[in-house]
């Protein structure tokens, strides 16, 4: 078992990730808030983000928020995703559904649509 | 029921891995698990109740519901809901019986607010499992985990609110047990019943057609809801909220993610209500009260993570 360096480039933020766990979950487990948190299952896409370096494996994910050919270049869910060396990350919300969850709205916690 | 239609009957839901999706609906949740067809998909039921299935697992790209299906007093019924159906102008689609093993035709349409729905008069009979109808004892012994009573009720997202109330009220009988209303009147959230139970089904106002929020299966009382919360602990299953009591309903509730993002609830008690009580009315200003009765405060996970 590695322990891998993540640092996510808008915020700068950088925790500790094993390589036996996904990057989602090193985050949670340390505080971090810099990737939103949704379903932890592949599923609503909300954590969903670009890997600008480093090497990685992912778990089966909702292809609604990232197509074989997104995979490709590097978008995954942080959710799904298991760092094999220390990466750099940038989150990118889906542009498949406009006004969901963005990173640091939590001033503003009620969607325009409930309001 | 005034229209004919019942109850919930079942809900087709998409995983991404079959096998994990039964850890989870079958370890931790409790439902039991009745047949496979040659889709490879998966029927399950809870315990209490009489027909074969009420939860279908199928394996795919996205995670979401597919469908969820109603049931209706008889076939004259169902041919009457038909040309209703179509007279108010949605599309039917008809499956034949034994699409879904041992159940009768369905009837499919899609509501305004981009759900498919849909109602079959018959489905195999197999009693309550793990009790006999004479003399039974007062529950089955072996349930797993959360020990799932039964299937209750679904929340979707989706648009054109007011024109599916149209539709589930006027059409199929449903009616109005709890809403929440902007500034403006409009309704943002209906919950709306077919029985004592306080919604059957329920909706809230989103800008994207067809998405779904969760599936509810009902636990006997609060300690229930806390066992559950220890199992999810115990399994380390991703939570989303609770244990809390919600303001809408009254449900004392918590709610956690499938492996593959598709939220599930259990919850316990909470209102009756009859078809001549009024609708209760809650508002959007005071949404965190009403969604979330203790902490009275909006998570937004709870309002934007879908499937």
């Amino acid at each position: 078992m590695s322990i891998y360096v993540i640092t996510e480039a808008s915020s700068g933020t950088q925790f500790n990730c094993r390589s036996d766990q996904y990057v989602l979950s090193a985050l949670q487990q340390q505080g971090q808030a810099c990737v939103p948190i949704g379903c932890r299952g592949g599923g609503c896409g909300v954590c969903r983000v670009q890997v600008i370096s480093g090497d990685y494996e992912c778990g089966r994910m909702s292809k609604a928020f990232v197509t074989p050919e997104q995979q490709k270049q590097g978008i995954a869910l942080a959710c799904r995703l298991a760092p094999k060396s220390d990466l750099v990350i940038e989150c990118v919300p889906s542009q498949l559904v406009p006004g969901r969850c963005k990173p640091g709205s939590k001033s503003n916690p009620i969607p325009n649509e409930v309001i | 029921m005034k229209k004919g239609i019942i109850r919930p009957g079942h809900v087709q839901l998409r995983v991404l891995d079959i096998e994990a999706a039964l850890k989870h609906y079958v370890d931790l949740l409790g439902l039991i698990e009745t047949d496979r067809d040659e889709q490879g998909r998966v029927y399950l039921k809870a315990w209490s109740e009489v027909d074969k299935f009420s939860v279908v697992l199928c394996e795919a790209d996205e995670p979401g519901m597919d469908f969820m299906a109603f049931k209706v007093v008889d076939e004259a019924t169902l041919i009457q809901l038909e040309k209703d159906l179509i007279e108010f102008g949605v599309e039917v689609k008809n499956l034949p019986a034994g699409d879904l093993k041992d159940c009768g035709r369905r009837v499919q349409f899609v509501s305004p607010s981009g759900h498919c729905f849909e109602l079959y008069a018959d489905k195999k009979y197999t009693g309550k499992w793990g009790i006999h109808e004479t003399n039974p004892e007062a529950w089955p012994r072996g349930l797993r985990g959360m020990k799932a009573v039964r299937f209750d009720h679904c929340l979707f997202y989706g648009d054109e609110l007011a024109a599916t109330y149209d539709l589930f009220v006027n059409v199929l009988g449903f009616f109005l047990t709890e809403q929440v209303l902007d500034p403006e009147g409009n309704r943002i959230a209906q919950f709306l019943s077919l029985s004592m139970k306080a919604h059957d089904i329920a909706f809230i106002q989103h800008e994207e057609k067809g998405k779904f929020h969760h599936a509810s299966f009902y636990l006997e009382t609060w300690e229930d809801i806390l066992r559950a919360a220890d199992l999810i602990s115990m399994t380390d299953t991703p939570l989303d909220i609770g244990p809390t009591r919600h303001g809408l309903t009254h449900g004392k509730t918590i709610y956690f993610f499938d492996p593959s993002g598709n939220r599930t609830e259990v919850f316990a008690d909470g209102d009756y209500v009859y078809p001549d009580h009024n609708p209760i009315t809650w508002k959007a200003e005071d949404l965190g009260k009403a969604i979330f009765y203790h902490d009275r405060e909006l998570n937004e996970r709870f309002l934007t993570v879908l499937t």
